[in-house]
């Protein structure tokens, strides 16, 4: 797989394919969660590309990351397949977690992708617990959590990020200020002007840059990345963007004006303005641009075509993957729900 | 995985509760350099109740480490950890800050599992102390066990004697699932007979027969086993009572519940939990479901009545269950 190195050509091209490829991905579950073809909730993280892919692009392969409930953005930078997880969307069986989770859960742990998680705040304990086994065994990794302006209210990443300090351990925490917390503004959030401030506390290194520029981005990374690998601790980097749908599909978004979204869009598009970055560095024409589109479009629509046909779970799969040891109580509690000739009854 | 299966010696050495946990941890230090402990004061302080005394001294501080007193940010980090190849053994001093913890137990240490689709292990073990009989009052005397038993994805056991403890600790830092271990702050001083080879496990989820009986079964829990065997040798000649350690909570052992009820007809349960919706419910309900014409007569529970356990020595000892409460149970029913 081409890896997102910013100091390529090829590389920054990849990352513009994966910035690109969020938000094509996510454009179009919009459309067919608003289709009821998919179940749940949606999260799009449409606006906040630059921050998953310059962040992603500047660790190895191997480290791993905690997501937020906003997951598709980290798990495509992280190289997932959109096709498992579009299935997984769907509630499919070939999904990332056999379609268990849905889009607020998916997870690659092969691939240090250590979920997407519906807990505001708790990926970075997660994390840190992941920055612990490495240095514990000496590897050379290092762990990344994201989260959001919101999730840093929360005590248990306060917590850990403590403990990150205290013991040095190699990880890296990346605060996307996308200016909502869910539907109140940041500013009615938190005391400080920037989330990074939060990092006096633990006199660990504390940044706050532009998350609609992924070079900025991965620069910030890619230097707290070299930090920690060294052995020298935690930062804590707040990604100052912006969230252009509403926290779920189906926000009315009544807290906010269209003219302050359309404004962000038109100024500060991450995806746009790294496009022009390299086409004016001649590494990237329109007509290669639109052809990434047309490349990318379609192998999302084959995504949506793919999991629309794939088999649904049988319904005892419900019943496995709650124990590595399994509980004899599940199966016996599952087999009362079909002693009656194997039926739940004709109403269901 | 059983009980003595591969034992080289069936030799055993007389030793406390907390002694039996102590070589239970070190045994398993000393077995698997993934293996780590911590939790706050374990180090330095060997436990705030001494139960990881000499660990530091022996393995160091990469594996004993005395952590801030952050149990939201211990779970989390333990859960973390378990996910990347580490076998953490977290010490969460009172069972009663389990509440400070609560998310990351309940959100990703139970769920992550099932959420990934069985993608993952959580080999996690989680001590923590409970019980009152200390004068330490609400917060730092709680039977809490029914609450993690009852959340799907958690294992639970609560050991009531030395041998107990040892085997069922030394199997919870085996299990690749997250497992929960109680342990009753009453009970470190009691003494047993406990094996001493080093492969010596006993299976989660299997209960033990303690003291045979015909006329009544006890099925009792940590402090309340011990309690219930003398009060069975007070009774003798009178009734005969039979004694279950149930030492899993979750997976329950259900079939040697109701092999022993359809000998004696007579079930009480004893365990020092809120009485309302818990664990004696959950025995008795099972008894029912798999024993109910075996049952002679009506389910006894002994546990507290639903109030938190007090300060005061004499409103302390009002309201925790004992030995003449299992009694007065045993006498309602033979």
């Amino acid at each position: 797989m081409v890896t997102i190195d910013m100091e390529q050509p090829e590389g920054r091209k990849e990352g513009l394919r994966r910035m690109l490829t969020i938000r094509l991905f996510d454009e179009t579950a919009e459309k067919r969660f608003l289709d009821g073809d998919i179940p749940g909730f949606v999260h799009p993280y449409i606006g906040e590309e630059a921050v998953a892919v310059g962040a992603i692009g500047a660790l190895e392969p191997d480290d791993y990351i905690t997501s937020t409930h906003r997951g598709h953005g980290h798990c495509l930078a992280k190289g997932l397949d959109p096709e498992r997880m579009m299935a997984e969307l769907y509630g499919k069986r070939e999904g990332y977690c056999k379609g268990k989770g849905g889009s607020m859960h998916i997870a690659d742990v092969d691939a240090g992708m250590l979920g997407a998680n519906g807990i505001v705040g708790a990926g970075p304990p997660l994390a840190t617990g992941a920055a612990f086994s490495i240095q514990y065994d000496d590897r050379d990794q290092v762990a990344l959590a994201f989260c959001g302006d919101g999730g840093i209210a929360q005590g248990q990443v306060h917590e850990a990020i403590n403990m990150a300090a205290t013991w040095d351990l190699p990880v890296v925490y990346v605060v996307e200020n996308n200016q909502y917390g869910e539907g109140t503004p940041v500013e009615k959030q938190h005391n400080v002007e920037n989330l990074s401030d939060t990092a006096h506390a633990y006199d660990i290194p504390g940044f706050t840059i532009d998350g609609m520029d992924v070079t900025a981005v991965y620069e910030a990374v890619a230097e707290a990345r070299d930090r920690a690998d060294a052995g020298d601790g935690p930062t804590l980097i707040e990604a100052k963007t912006y969230r252009y749908r509403g926290h779920f599909v189906g926000d009315e978004e009544e807290y906010r004006t269209d003219e302050e979204v359309e404004g962000w869009q038109r100024e500060d598009d991450p995806i746009e303005t790294f496009k022009q970055r390299l086409v004016d560095r001649d590494e990237l024409t329109d007509e290669e641009f639109e052809q990434l589109r047309e490349e990318i479009a379609t192998a999302v629509d084959e995504a949506v075509e793919h999991a629309r046909e794939a088999p649904t779970p049988e319904p005892d799969e419900a019943y496995e993957d709650m124990f590595a040891q399994p509980a004899p109580e599940i199966q016996h509690f599952a087999a009362q729900f079909r002693a009656d000739g194997g039926e739940r009854g004709d109403d269901r | 995985m059983t009980a003595h299966a591969e034992l080289e010696t069936e030799a055993t050495d007389r030793m406390t509760v907390r002694e039996a946990i102590n070589q239970a941890l070190r045994e398993e230090l000393e077995r698997d350099e993934d293996v780590f402990v911590m939790g706050e004061d374990v180090g330095v302080m060997g436990g705030v109740l001494g139960v990881t005394d000499g660990l530091l001294e022996e393995f160091g501080e990469k594996r004993i480490v005395d952590s801030p007193i952050s149990e939201a940010g211990l779970a989390g980090l333990g859960t973390g950890a378990a996910a990347t190849g580490t076998r953490p053994v977290i010490e969460i001093m009172f069972s009663d800050f389990l509440g400070v913890a609560a998310e990351q137990i309940i959100n990703q240490m139970a769920k992550m599992r099932y959420m990934f689709g069985g993608k993952i292990e959580m080999p996690v073990t989680v001590r923590t102390t409970e019980g009152g009989g200390m004068g330490a009052a609400s917060q730092h005397s709680g039977t809490i066990h029914t609450w993690i038993a009852h959340f799907p994805g958690l294992k639970a056991v609560a050991p009531g004697t030395p041998a107990a403890a040892k085997g069922l600790l030394k199997s919870s830092i085996r299990s690749n699932d997250p497992v929960f271990f109680f342990e009753n702050k009453m009970i470190y001083e009691d003494s047993g007979e406990v094996p001493v080879d080093e492969e010596f496990t006993i299976p989660i989820g299997e209960a033990s027969v303690e003291r045979a009986g015909d006329d009544v079964t006890v099925v009792a829990t940590q402090r309340l086993v011990g309690e219930s065997l003398d009060v069975a040798d007070d009774l003798e000649g009178d009734v005969d009572v039979e004694v279950i350690d149930l030492r899993s909570l979750y997976p329950l052992d259900t079939d040697t519940i109701v092999s022993s009820l359809e000998k004696t007809g007579r079930l009480v349960v004893a365990d020092e939990s809120p009485l309302s919706y818990g664990t004696h419910a959950e025995i008795a309900t099972r008894a029912m479901e798999e024993g109910f014409f075996s049952l002679d007569a009506p389910v006894q529970r002994v546990g507290t009545p639903d109030t938190h356990i007090p300060f005061s020595p004499p409103l302390e000892e009002e309201v925790l269950p004992s030995g003449a409460d299992v009694e007065n149970a045993i006498n309602r029913i033979v």
